[in-house]
């Protein structure tokens, strides 16, 4: 046997590159800093509930919350400022996050609005303080049985909830990503980031708290219920697709890529898992915007929910969670549009007379103002219907104005008390207006915004996404957009009349003063309403600078 | 120069504005503040016209555009401003009679504690008329129509305190409205046919448009006309309109308002050129209301209400002038210019006879007065003599020429007619005329005693009431004359509204005997009745048409069934209409929606389990409708 021969039988392996590790990621921390400025207060929240002593907590989350959130507030005002929402939108985070025009508008306006919504957190005069200080409206032991020794010690011993500013501050982490967010899984994890805080703090509320904690599981249940059909639309889309990135899908819906997965080959490209798909994804999000039919949540979770969270919960999740559908939308699906106009059209339709018609009936002035919400969810669709430029910054302003007008009049609702706290049965409102003008007026202020009515930001939005659903073919729909502002004018209108032209009521409730922290919002609500209203201008201009989405 | 013509108008302006916010504080020295704004307004008025005498007649017309009112693509409306012979003769008679009776009402309002008010009225009177005449477009006049409407109404009802001036206050802004109505109307019209309401545009395109159209414009500015200027059918507002102040009587509803109506019609002279039937209209509204006026002001025994009749009458004559087209235009604004002298001068006598009769009305309670209040009866005969036309005198040169003009319309039938109305109204003047004269300076004192027993003690007036008096006499005597020899009247108008000699059917010397006939023997006919008998105190009843023109010819009767009674039964069956079916409507729909809310409320039942069906069912039927949508 030749050495030639034995050496034929093997050869030298050939230099392999070695197994490496998983390629570490690329972060771009400066574009995402709104969003980490924000999660790392939290867990510094988290931290601070841990170890800092009982008496000094309150005063120290809600500084770290304000700054957190001014902070993340002026690194969105630096991302805009440098180009981020126009020239250099880009894809962030290996492809997770978007950083463009829209996410940069509606992430400012979300940390604007948590930071006058975290004020009214922060009140503490409106309730009667204690033998152990002075209280919010937050439980004084979330975890105690309502009506038990253990909770009657909790009040006596005058604790306070002060985890609801890290709660909030984690929820809105979630929201900043949420319209942000450019795969399937980001955009889903996200949810659920801002929802699961969402459902502790309407658990929370120091009184009626049986009516607060049923809310909350009820909005849990039927949050959970809807996260299960959106996530299983996201498995349908990422079987249609092969992938679950909002710019892959989007060019798979066009035709323009031909390349299939072979494990997916049998479905992918298959158009009904696009469309199931789809639509259980868009349900997902009609939830969380409380469109009808998927709004039934919203008037009981309103209404259980403490306030200051109600105004909050309002004004932040629609932000966000019409953002995530505008993007879903308008990046995604823009391919399909032929297929989910139709579709939206009704829904926007039945969102808009519903929530409109049925709260002519309503006698509770937070369900009243559920039911409104419910309505103007389907004023703003009209918008996002419309598939054109204006569409997508007129939304964009909508959610602007209709954000703090929202916080502004929850902020109100706080202020009307009796014995049993917060009085929010209409017929107590009698009169309101002999008795304190200035409050009453206000509040007329902000119906009147609600309603539409010119020299109000509620008219200015209302005017630009009708002009945009116009512009985008859909007549008819503003036509049912204007009967329903007129059913809805009907309501808001009764409230003015009500309590500007009725008899008080002799036991009628009575206005407590607020600290200056309810004064801001209120002030800014009204302010923001009304220069909105009267030199829309500037803001207008600036929606349709940001209304452009990168892919 | 141009640049002097805002400040006539904001003069006045200014003093409104002064006055009617300055408060209590002005109180002492308002009066003064106001008379000095509407001097300050007639001198630049009258540096103006020394300017325009100086260039040549073609050149005179000035313009001045202040700033764009209404900018808007396709409606252009500016606030601009037109200084012509026209407008330049009706700034002088504004400011300057206006000048002269704020002077008079400082002495006649002098106790009256609202006095500073009075006066910030008259100077937004004032301002508004200043407007309406100097205004180049329809609509920036209209803004000076409804400004002196306003005025008016202010200063009829200034002593509201009174039941009647209230109403009268509110019935002359009722009717005037009707009349308003007409001239917005006019004004769309032109709009929609010429796309501009500017004089110069409007008036050179006239030959573009039907005769149609031209006469719908014409009809309509015409029942502007009647409003403002208290002709036939809307004539009924002016008597009550006595109730305001004398002075307002003398400016507002004697000299310068009421003669709006002339002006409007004079300025679009070209439109009513083209579309000879609403000439023919304007002419027949003219011959009526003279002779209405006339007959009206022969029955009154309100010294106030006989001038308000024979204003009525006097405006008529003009607006037959201004129906006669070329031939008349100039000498309707002559005998508006005089007739602003002697009707504004005999207001002033009259404010000065129940300035010393305890505020006294009724003529039978007057008698003898003249040897009591001297100035007062030379100045209120000298306008006597000028209103009936006394030969050499004002009225004289402009009546006489408007009854020539008439009798010249249209070369036949229509010019006997117009003619011998004109000529029979002369006759019924001075029958009225020489009554007032007679029962308020002549004859026995009828004097009676005040609602307080307090006996009267008649007196001259004070000097600032008898100098404005004196002024305006010599106006009364001489203007007329001054404006009729060569002509120069008509050749100073001529440029701005078109002249053409008259040919009347009769020779002109003919109809001047005749017209000194006829009051002659209207005259004489007034003074047998009430110089040669004792006039008695209470008034007798009366022959039917005396009792009827008491009554005012019954317009108001006649309004009231007509209008009131119509419109109350339209009124009712509107508001039954409106009850039954709209609210019907209304509220259904309201309950419909109400009842459906309640339906679907009940669907929000509380528990968990039925939401999530709900959000399932939905679930399933919009993947169903996506799913559809393609298959479809």
């Amino acid at each position: 046997m030749s050495a030639t021969a034995v050496h034929s039988l093997w050869t030298t392996a050939a230099e392999v590159e070695p197994i490496g590790s998983i390629p570490a990621p690329h972060i771009e921390y400066a574009q995402l800093a709104p969003v980490l400025i924000v999660v790392g207060a939290a867990l510094v929240g988290i931290l601070v509930e841990a170890f800092v002593p009982r008496r000094a907590r309150y005063h120290t989350q809600l500084f770290l919350t304000v700054v957190a959130l001014a902070a993340a507030f002026a690194a969105v005002v630096g991302l805009a400022a440098g180009g981020y929402a126009t020239t250099k939108a880009q894809i962030a985070a290996m492809g997770a996050i978007a950083v463009d025009g829209p996410a940069l508008f509606l992430q400012g306006t979300i940390l604007l609005a948590s930071v006058v919504a975290v004020f009214t957190f922060a009140e503490r005069r409106l309730d009667p303080a204690g033998d152990g200080g002075r209280v919010d409206s937050f439980a004084a032991m979330a975890a105690a049985v309502p009506g038990s020794d253990q909770e009657k010690a909790a009040v006596k011993a005058g604790f306070t909830t002060t985890e609801v500013f890290p709660i909030s501050l984690f929820a809105v982490a979630g929201m900043l990503v949420f319209p942000a967010a450019n795969d399937l899984l980001t955009l889903f994890i996200a949810l659920e980031v801002f929802s699961l805080p969402l459902y502790l703090l309407c658990a929370l509320a120091r009184r009626k708290r049986l009516l607060s904690q049923e809310a909350a599981v009820k909005y849990f249940l039927l949050g959970a219920f809807s996260s299960a059909f959106m996530l299983f639309g996201i498995a349908l889309l990422y079987g249609y697709a092969g992938s679950v990135s909002y710019a892959r899908i989007a060019e798979v819906v066009d035709g323009s890529v031909r390349t299939i997965d072979p494990a997916l080959a049998d479905t992918m490209g298959n158009d009904a898992l696009l469309l199931v798909g789809g639509a259980l994804l868009l349900m997902g999000l009609l939830f969380k915007v409380g469109a009808v039919p998927f709004h039934m949540w919203t008037p009981d979770v309103y209404q259980g929910a403490p306030t200051p969270v109600t105004g909050f919960m309002a004004a932040a999740t629609k932000i966000a969670a019409f953002g995530a559908l505008l993007r879903l939308l308008y990046v995604v699906l823009p391919g399909l549009a032929w297929d989910w106009r139709p579709v939206m059209w009704g829904v926007a339709v039945v969102t808009m007379l519903g929530g409109a018609i049925v709260a002519i009936t309503q006698t509770d002035v937070k369900r009243l103002l559920a039911y409104s919400s419910i309505a103007h969810a389907g004023f703003i669709l009209a918008g996002v219907i419309a598939m054109r430029p204006e569409g997508i910054s007129s939304v964009l302003f909508y959610l602007l104005a209709y954000s703090f007008v929202t916080i502004g009049a929850f902020a109100v609702v706080t202020l009307v008390r009796d014995a049993g706290g917060e009085a929010t049965h209409l017929s107590k409102w009698a009169g309101l207006g002999r008795r304190s003008p200035l409050v009453a007026a206000v509040f007329a202020v902000f119906l009147l915004a609600f309603a539409g009515i010119p020299l109000t930001s509620g008219f200015t939005g209302k005017f630009a996404v009708f002009k945009a659903a116009a512009e985008g073919g859909a007549g008819a729909l503003v036509v049912v957009g204007v009967i329903s502002s007129a059913i809805a004018a009907f309501f808001y209108i009764r409230v003015i009349v009500l309590m500007f032209f009725s008899e008080p009521k002799p036991e009628g409730p009575t206005v407590a003063v607020p600290s200056p922290l309810t004064m801001t919002t209120i002030g800014v609500g009204v302010a923001v309403t009304l220069v909105l209203g009267v030199a829309p201008q500037y803001f207008l201009d600036l929606a349709g600078q940001a209304g452009v989405f990168v892919r | 120069m141009e640049n002097l013509i805002a400040l006539l108008v904001a003069a006045p302006l200014l003093g409104a504005v002064v006055l009617l916010l300055g408060g209590r504080r002005l109180d002492g020295t308002g009066h003064l503040l106001g008379t000095v704004l509407a001097a300050a307004s007639f001198v630049v008025g009258a540096v103006l016209f020394a300017d325009m005498l100086g260039k040549g007649a073609e050149e005179r017309t000035l313009t001045s555009t202040l700033y764009s009112w209404i900018p808007v693509e396709g409606f252009q409306a500016d606030v601009a401003f037109r200084l012509d012979q026209l407008s330049m003769t009706f700034v002088l008679l504004i400011t300057g009679v206006g000048t002269l009776i704020h002077l008079y009402s400082i002495g006649y309002m002098e106790h009256d504690e609202r006095r500073r008010r009075f006066f910030g009225y008259l100077n937004l009177f004032l301002a508004a008329m200043l407007l309406l005449v100097l205004a180049d477009n329809y609509l920036l006049l209209y803004v000076g129509w409804e400004g002196v409407g306003l005025a008016s109404y202010l200063l009829i009802g200034f002593w509201q305190h009174k039941p009647s001036a209230a109403t009268a206050a509110k019935k002359a802004f009722l009717v005037n409205r009707v009349g308003d109505v007409g001239l917005s109307i006019a004004i769309m019209l032109m709009f929609t046919t010429f796309g501009t309401f500017a004089f110069g545009p409007v008036l050179s395109s006239v030959d573009g448009a039907s005769e149609g159209t031209l006469t719908a414009i014409g009809l309509m500015l015409l029942l502007a006309a009647c409003g403002k200027s208290a002709q036939v059918p809307l004539q009924s507002w002016l008597g009550d309109a006595m109730e305001g102040p004398t002075p307002v009587s003398a400016l507002i509803h004697a000299a310068t308002m009421v003669t709006a109506g002339v002006y409007l019609i004079v300025r679009s002279g070209a439109i009513f050129n083209a579309a000879p039937d609403a000439q023919l209209a304007v002419v027949i509204v003219g011959a009526v209301t003279l002779l209405f006026g006339a007959i009206v002001g022969c029955a009154k025994d309100d010294i106030k209400k006989a001038l308000a009749g024979s204003t009525m009458s006097q405006i008529g004559y003009m607006v037959l002038a201004a129906g006669l087209g070329p031939i008349g235009y100039a000498f309707a604004i002559m005998h508006l210019v005089t007739h602003g002298f002697f009707k504004a001068g005999l207001f002033l006598g009259a404010g000065s006879v129940m300035h010393g009769m305890n505020d006294e009305v009724d003529m039978r309670r007057y008698g003898g007065l003249r040897r009591y209040m001297p100035v007062t009866f030379v100045t209120f005969g000298l306008g006597y003599l000028a209103i009936i036309g006394f030969p050499g005198l004002s009225g004289f040169w402009s009546k006489d020429k408007i009854i020539e003009a008439a009798f010249a319309y249209d070369d036949g039938v229509r010019g006997w007619i117009f003619g011998g109305v004109a000529l029979l109204g002369a006759g019924i003047t001075a029958f009225y005329m020489t009554r007032v004269m007679i029962m308020t300076f002549f004859g026995e004192k009828r004097w009676q005693p005040d609602a307080e027993g307090n006996p009267p003690h008649p007196h001259e007036s004070p000097k600032s009431m008898t100098i404005p008096m004196i002024v305006l006499a010599f106006g009364s005597v001489f203007a007329g004359g001054f404006f009729a020899v060569g002509d120069r009247f008509v050749n100073w108008l001529a440029p701005v509204t078109e002249f053409e000699h008259p040919h009347p059917v009769i020779s002109v010397p003919a109809i001047t005997t005749a017209t000194v006939v006829v009051l002659l023997a209207g005259a004489a006919v007034a003074w047998a009745m009430y110089g040669r008998r004792p006039v008695p105190v209470e008034a007798p009843r009366g022959s039917l048409l005396t009792r009827a023109a008491r009554r005012d010819l019954y317009q108001d009767d006649v309004n009231h069934v007509v209008l009131v009674r119509g419109g109350e039964h339209l009124t009712r069956s509107l508001v039954y209409v409106d009850h039954t079916l709209v609210d019907g409507v209304v509220n259904g729909t309201a309950a419909g929606f109400g009842g459906l809310s309640g339906r679907l409320r009940r669907l929000q039942n509380g528990y968990a389990r039925s939401y999530a069906v709900s959000m399932f069912g939905g679930a399933a039927i919009l993947v169903a409708a996506t799913l559809l949508m393609r298959a479809v």
